[in-house]
């Protein structure tokens, strides 16, 4: 009975708490500044870009370019919503994106007719409890409602559905789905709740930690975009998969991910080496992410998860690095804060 | 009502996250007879939503009306889309569906057509109603536009009270009209070929 209301002046006092926390920590807002300068920067050169009339943009390129600018300065606003308003808003904000990302996988996924309640379940049910459960930071529960229930009661749903065609491809269809767009991208804001008592960086927030995340990820696909370009495709990873993606781009995008993680440190409770070594970890893992999702695209003869029709990249197109990443990203975070809290207690 | 009309549009658009496309064929405000593909209940709201604004207002969908007026909510929503509504069991005498479409659709209206009749469950397309070929004899001046409507049989299929909100896509081609001497039969499966071709188109 004393839960609801305690839990509701919590909700009323989050709001102003997190932003005067945000406030008050001066790198995390010199760094969103920055972030935003940046931004501001690289919109003003879209628009210029976007004008030229003559042969020597591709247009094509230059839409993409837009395309993803328009996609950070989202990421951004979501970011620092969720930042001034409170975890709460930040964990519905992602919910939300699991859910419309949840929606492009199963659009480009056929399913079948009897899958129709599964997928029901999966999107009412499934997925808001998981970020229900995050947000009531139960984490014996969200790390497991989705690979051990959901992924028991989805082959149930449909083999009670009567119909037994391809039903090994169908399970494994939603339950994939399930997992990298609901179950993985939920670790970005668990990492909000993370206990950072004891923490290298006294004065750093929990906020700190996500926007590093996130900003890291989205610095990584530039980065191997980047060297992929500049050293050229020599050596192509899996020419089936992605013609793009080359040794020369994962390498030094890596390498440089974790060189701009370590000068970033500041923001998180870590200290330089341990930044290094979370923003490598997020550039292979984001590097597997692209390649999954690259696999899947290709499978189903699609250039983007975004619409039915050839145009817009989706959602999913945006954050397949950040799903993959987050898991990873929170379980070493974890590690490393418990670690530290041994060593110093 | 205006409010219910916006909400309803709102609605169709949050539960199929429709993307309209128009492939050789312009929004217009002159009187048309869109007729598309028919897999769920969702079709009729959707593709007229998905329509620009002015135009929606000049668009009615038929609908049946047995479904349509099973309870008050139905109703409701069928009349904020208004939706002109067909008895499919009981026809009479100089009152048959395509009188009515006709004497409905004035010189203002343009509607929205399913010629297979029901709803299709299978992904194959069902075979045309006479009703369109009717209504292309009676008034040879409007502009018979095809529309294939993608997905929507996933979102809301056949049996199914609850939907599953993906994506869908609606793509309106090319019009066509009744031509000269043509018969009802060879009009029907051109009319049927001028859908898949658009899906053809697309995928």
């Amino acid at each position: 009975m004393q839960l609801i209301p305690n839990n509701l002046i919590g909700f009323f006092q989050e709001p102003l708490e997190s932003l005067s926390g945000v406030l008050d920590n001066t790198s995390l807002l010199l760094l969103i500044s920055c972030v935003l300068g940046l931004l501001l920067i690289a919109s003003f050169i879209g628009r210029m870009l976007e004008r030229q009339t003559d042969d020597r943009v591709n247009i094509a390129v230059v839409r993409a370019f837009n395309h993803r600018i328009r996609a950070w300065w989202l990421m951004i606003a979501i970011l620092v919503v969720g930042f001034v308003t409170g975890n709460t808003c930040t964990v519905i904000l992602f919910g939300l994106i699991s859910f419309w990302a949840l929606r492009e996988f199963i659009t480009m996924t056929p399913t079948r007719r009897s899958d129709h309640r599964a997928l029901f379940w999966s999107f009412f049910i499934i997925t808001p409890l998981q970020f229900v459960m995050v947000g009531m930071e139960k984490y014996g529960l969200f790390s497991t409602i989705i690979p051990v229930y959901a992924s028991l009661l989805i082959p149930a749903r449909i083999a009670v559905s009567n119909d037994q065609k391809q039903f090994l491809e169908r399970s494994a269809k939603i339950q994939l789905a399930l997992l990298i767009c609901v179950y993985a991208l939920s670790f970005a804001p668990a990492t909000l709740y993370l206990d950072l008592s004891n923490s290298h960086n006294e004065d750093v927030r929990p906020e700190g930690l996500l926007f590093f995340f996130v900003l890291i990820t989205q610095l990584n696909d530039i980065f191997q975009y980047g060297w992929g370009k500049l050293l050229g495709d020599r050596r192509v990873i899996a020419p089936n998969i992605n013609a793009r993606r080359s040794w020369e781009g994962f390498i030094g995008g890596a390498a440089t991910t974790t060189l701009v993680g370590a000068l970033l440190h500041s923001v998180t409770p870590f200290e330089y080496w341990q930044a290094a070594l979370l923003s490598l970890v997020v550039a292979i893992m984001g590097f597997f992410g692209g390649m999954v999702m690259s696999a899947i695209k290709r499978d189903r003869g699609v250039s983007d998860f975004g619409t039915l029709v050839q145009g817009h990249a989706g959602v999913l197109d945006r954050i397949d690095s950040m799903c993959f990443a987050a898991p990873i990203f929170y379980h070493v975070a974890k590690a490393i804060l418990e670690h530290s809290d041994k060593v110093t207690g | 009502m205006k409010f219910m009309s916006r909400l309803l549009v709102i609605v169709a658009k949050l539960l199929s996250g429709y993307s309209v496309r128009w492939l050789d064929c312009q929004p217009d405000t002159c009187q048309r007879i869109y007729f598309a593909n028919h897999t769920s209940h969702l079709d009729a709201l959707v593709l007229w939503a998905s329509l620009p604004h002015d135009l929606r207002a000049l668009t009615r969908p038929v609908a049946a009306k047995d479904y349509w007026e099973g309870g008050p909510v139905r109703r409701h929503i069928a009349t904020s889309f208004n939706a002109l509504l067909i008895d499919r069991k009981e026809i009479k005498v100089h009152q048959s569906p395509v009188d009515l479409m006709i004497r409905e659709m004035g010189n203002t209206f343009s509607l929205i057509v399913f010629p297979e009749g029901g709803r299709n469950s299978s992904d194959e397309m069902g075979r045309f109603k006479s009703g369109l070929y009717y209504l292309a004899k009676k008034r040879p001046d409007l502009e018979l536009v095809p529309v294939y409507l993608d997905n929507m049989n996933r979102i809301l299929p056949r049996g199914e009270v609850l939907p599953v909100p993906l994506l869908s896509c609606i793509t309106i081609g090319e019009p066509i009209w009744l031509e000269n001497g043509e018969g009802k039969a060879e009009f029907l499966r051109r009319a049927r070929q001028s859908i898949i071709d658009i899906r053809e188109a697309t995928t």
